[in-house]
């Protein structure tokens, strides 16, 4: 396996419209943040990989349009996931492991405020026996919320206390979208409420990948990805066990999570409810520093918020601030797919 | 900065999907008010039945009928519905284990109020009035007291069994093109072409996305262009598109603005199709009210240089 490190993360400031920037307008900042923190121009990268979704914005191949953000011409080596651009940092990483690159941008962008959020997102669901219900985003959530409760794991006020920590973390993080003190809130579906739900915004995020003394050449102190592996579980609700996340424990085992402790996590939660399975799958205790950065509840820019975990954590680590931290990305309804990347600094690497 | 532009968008389609067996016994079920599950190697029955095991992988198809009673296991009450969920009053998402069941089945309870829905609380089916084979020929569920039953046998066979179901999807959107497409959107209102100068490479862009492709860097110097141009390439065109009242056979072309370092395509007018050449030299023609030119037609110009548009073919 060859060592590779994230080595540059930006993210926009997440807010709840843009209506003055198209996504490659949106996107292009933080391209270009990214690259001046590593002095690589877009030639000098050796393989190009994005995450984001056409049914956000409402248009076949949306995609396609951003690409001008990266200057695709003369042409480059690019991939694409229609999905949190978590999983195209996992490509990316794969792309590197066969030695056809040693440096890759990835970047991952949602525009959310065109369209009506929780109703997109059912469509995502099974079509035959899910999807015609139009079950919404925060339905799911809360069904996975009351069986939580059911089971004893949480309660309400923990729910609350779940949202209140991550959204004061926030204060620290002039990207996010929402910090400081936010009111639980009416119920949106019960037993979320508004407070327990992410909001809904439109961001961008990018990271720079790169190989063994390349990374050491283009950062101070690399983000090595010591294990990084992700699972899925079975596409009907009413099969999996909603109060547990196994897949998660698989993904995090599989990246070695669990041979030594990390000392912060970096959670994909977009729902206060999720943050208590997360935690029971990968068994956090109170000496992790979960989600500094306030998570998805402070800043959920769709199919950028997981790469942005991983970049929260990266950069965590770039600033000295952490020597082990666990990363997590989700997709799909109540966390059915999961992506666990342990990142470390060089000190711990011997 | 000019206003940015926003519209309604509306993205509609009726999906239509065929069935595997199990699917088509399961919703053909529903309209004749059974309902089916599966039974997998391990015995486990799964309503909704699926036609491979998840845990195995393997493909099942042992059919059997469940009782139209059963157990929610989990449930969110859901204060204000969405437009095309199953009920229009405040009601509960469940997932119910129907009797004879080992899995749940998504659907909706129709209850007063939170205080009357529990985790645990017997229900039953209400059916649809009229049904069609279809996971909504369930209306919903409702509460109900009754003793669970065991699962029976079923063949799965019925008479004009459902195949295939359509899908209907519709989401609504508000799209704003961003501030660079706005304002090429904005200056063809006033019969004007404008695209968008690279800080880096000077090309000039049309229509502009504030992105230069090659570069990768935001464009913001607006730069008008045309009217005049050059037809660099062109097609033609023989098969009469549906709700296009354009005559077949016409040209579809290329067109390199005058001041533009990208080509733009509208249909050729005015001149017979077979004459449309490379280098022809052509104008816009714009229709009352219209926001875009109609098409384009031959200047008389002397034709273009090749070697004038050749980085544009």
């Amino acid at each position: 396996m060859r060592d590779v490190a994230i080595v540059a993360f930006a993210q926009t400031d997440h807010l709840r419209r843009t209506d003055e920037l198209s996504e490659v307008e949106m996107l292009m900042p933080v391209l270009h943040e990214v690259l001046d923190a590593t002095g690589l121009r877009t030639s000098d990268i050796g393989f190009t990989c994005s995450g984001s979704s056409d049914y956000l914005a409402g248009r076949a191949f949306s995609f396609t349009m951003a690409l001008d953000g990266v200057g695709a011409h003369p042409p480059i080596s690019e991939s694409h996931v229609e999905m949190d651009g978590a999983w195209a940092l996992y490509e990316a990483w794969v792309k590197i492991q066969t030695g056809e690159a040693d440096t890759a941008l990835v970047y991952a962008y949602g525009k959310s405020s065109p369209g009506q959020v929780r109703d997109v997102l059912t469509r995502q669901l099974d079509p035959y026996y899910t999807a015609p219900l139009w079950p919404d985003s925060v339905a799911l959530a809360a069904l996975q919320a009351q069986a939580l409760i059911d089971a004893g794991d949480t309660d309400e006020d923990a729910l609350t206390a779940i949202a209140a920590r991550s959204r004061a973390a926030a204060s620290d993080n002039p990207h996010a979208q929402l910090s400081g003190d936010v009111p639980a809130g009416d119920y949106l579906v019960r037993p979320l409420r508004t407070g327990d739900c992410p909001p809904i915004g439109d961001g961008a995020a990018a990271v720079i990948l790169a190989a063994g003394d390349t990374a050491r050449a283009l950062c101070e102190r690399p983000a090595w990805i010591r294990g990084i592996d992700h699972r899925i579980e079975a596409h009907g609700l009413g099969v999996r066990e909603l109060t547990d996340s196994p897949s998660t424990r698989l993904a995090a085992e599989r990246a070695g999570v669990f041979e030594r402790p990390v000392d912060t996590a970096e959670l994909h939660a977009p729902f206060s409810s999720q943050e208590v399975v997360l935690r029971k799958a990968l068994g956090l205790d109170g000496r992790v520093r979960v989600n500094p950065s306030g998570g998805a509840l402070a800043a959920n820019p769709l199919m950028a918020a997981g790469l942005i975990r991983l970049g929260e954590a990266a950069a965590r680590i770039h600033r000295g601030e952490s020597d082990r931290a666990l990363a997590h990305a989700t997709s799909g309804p109540c966390l059915q797919q999961n992506l666990v990347a342990v990142l470390e600094g060089e000190s711990t690497h011997a | 900065m000019p206003e940015v532009l926003s519209a309604p968008l509306v993205v509609e389609f009726p999906f239509t999907r065929s069935l595997g067996p199990v699917q088509s016994a399961f919703l053909t079920g529903l309209r004749e008010r059974t309902v089916l599950g599966v039974r997998t190697g391990a015995g486990l029955v799964l309503v909704p039945p699926v036609e491979y095991d998840p845990v195995t992988a393997e493909e099942i198809h042992d059919l059997v009928e469940v009782a139209a009673t059963g157990t929610v296991t989990t449930w969110a009450w859901n204060p204000t519905p969405r437009r095309d969920q199953p009920l229009e009053t405040p009601f509960a998402w469940v997932l119910v284990r129907l009797d004879g069941a080992d899995t749940a089945l998504l659907h909706v309870l129709d209850a007063p109020g939170p205080e009357a829905v529990r985790t645990g609380m017997r229900v039953r089916v209400r059916w649809a009035a009229t049904r069609a084979g279809a996971i909504t020929d369930i209306a919903c569920f409702e509460p109900y007291e009754s003793e669970p039953g065991e699962p029976a046998p079923h063949d799965g066979e019925f008479a004009d069994p459902v195949t295939g179901i359509v899908t209907p999807a519709r989401l609504d959107y508000t799209y704003s093109p961003g501030r660079a497409q706005s304002a090429y959107l904005e200056a063809l209102a006033g019969r004007r072409v404008v695209g968008e100068r690279c800080p880096s490479c000077r090309k000039v862009y049309v229509p502009p996305r504030g992105a230069c492709p090659t570069c990768g860097v935001a464009t913001d110097e607006r730069v008008e262009v045309g009217p005049c141009g050059t037809v660099t390439t062109f097609c033609v065109v023989n098969i009469k598109a549906k709700n296009l009242d354009i005559e077949v056979p016409y040209v579809y072309a290329h067109i390199a603005l005058d001041g533009a370092d990208l080509a733009l395509h509208a249909r050729i007018g005015g001149i017979p199709y077979d004459q449309v050449r490379m280098g022809l030299r052509v104008e816009p023609v714009w229709t009352e009210g219209s926001r875009h030119p109609d098409h384009y037609r031959p200047t008389g110009e002397p034709d273009a240089d090749y070697d004038a548009y050749k980085e544009l073919v």
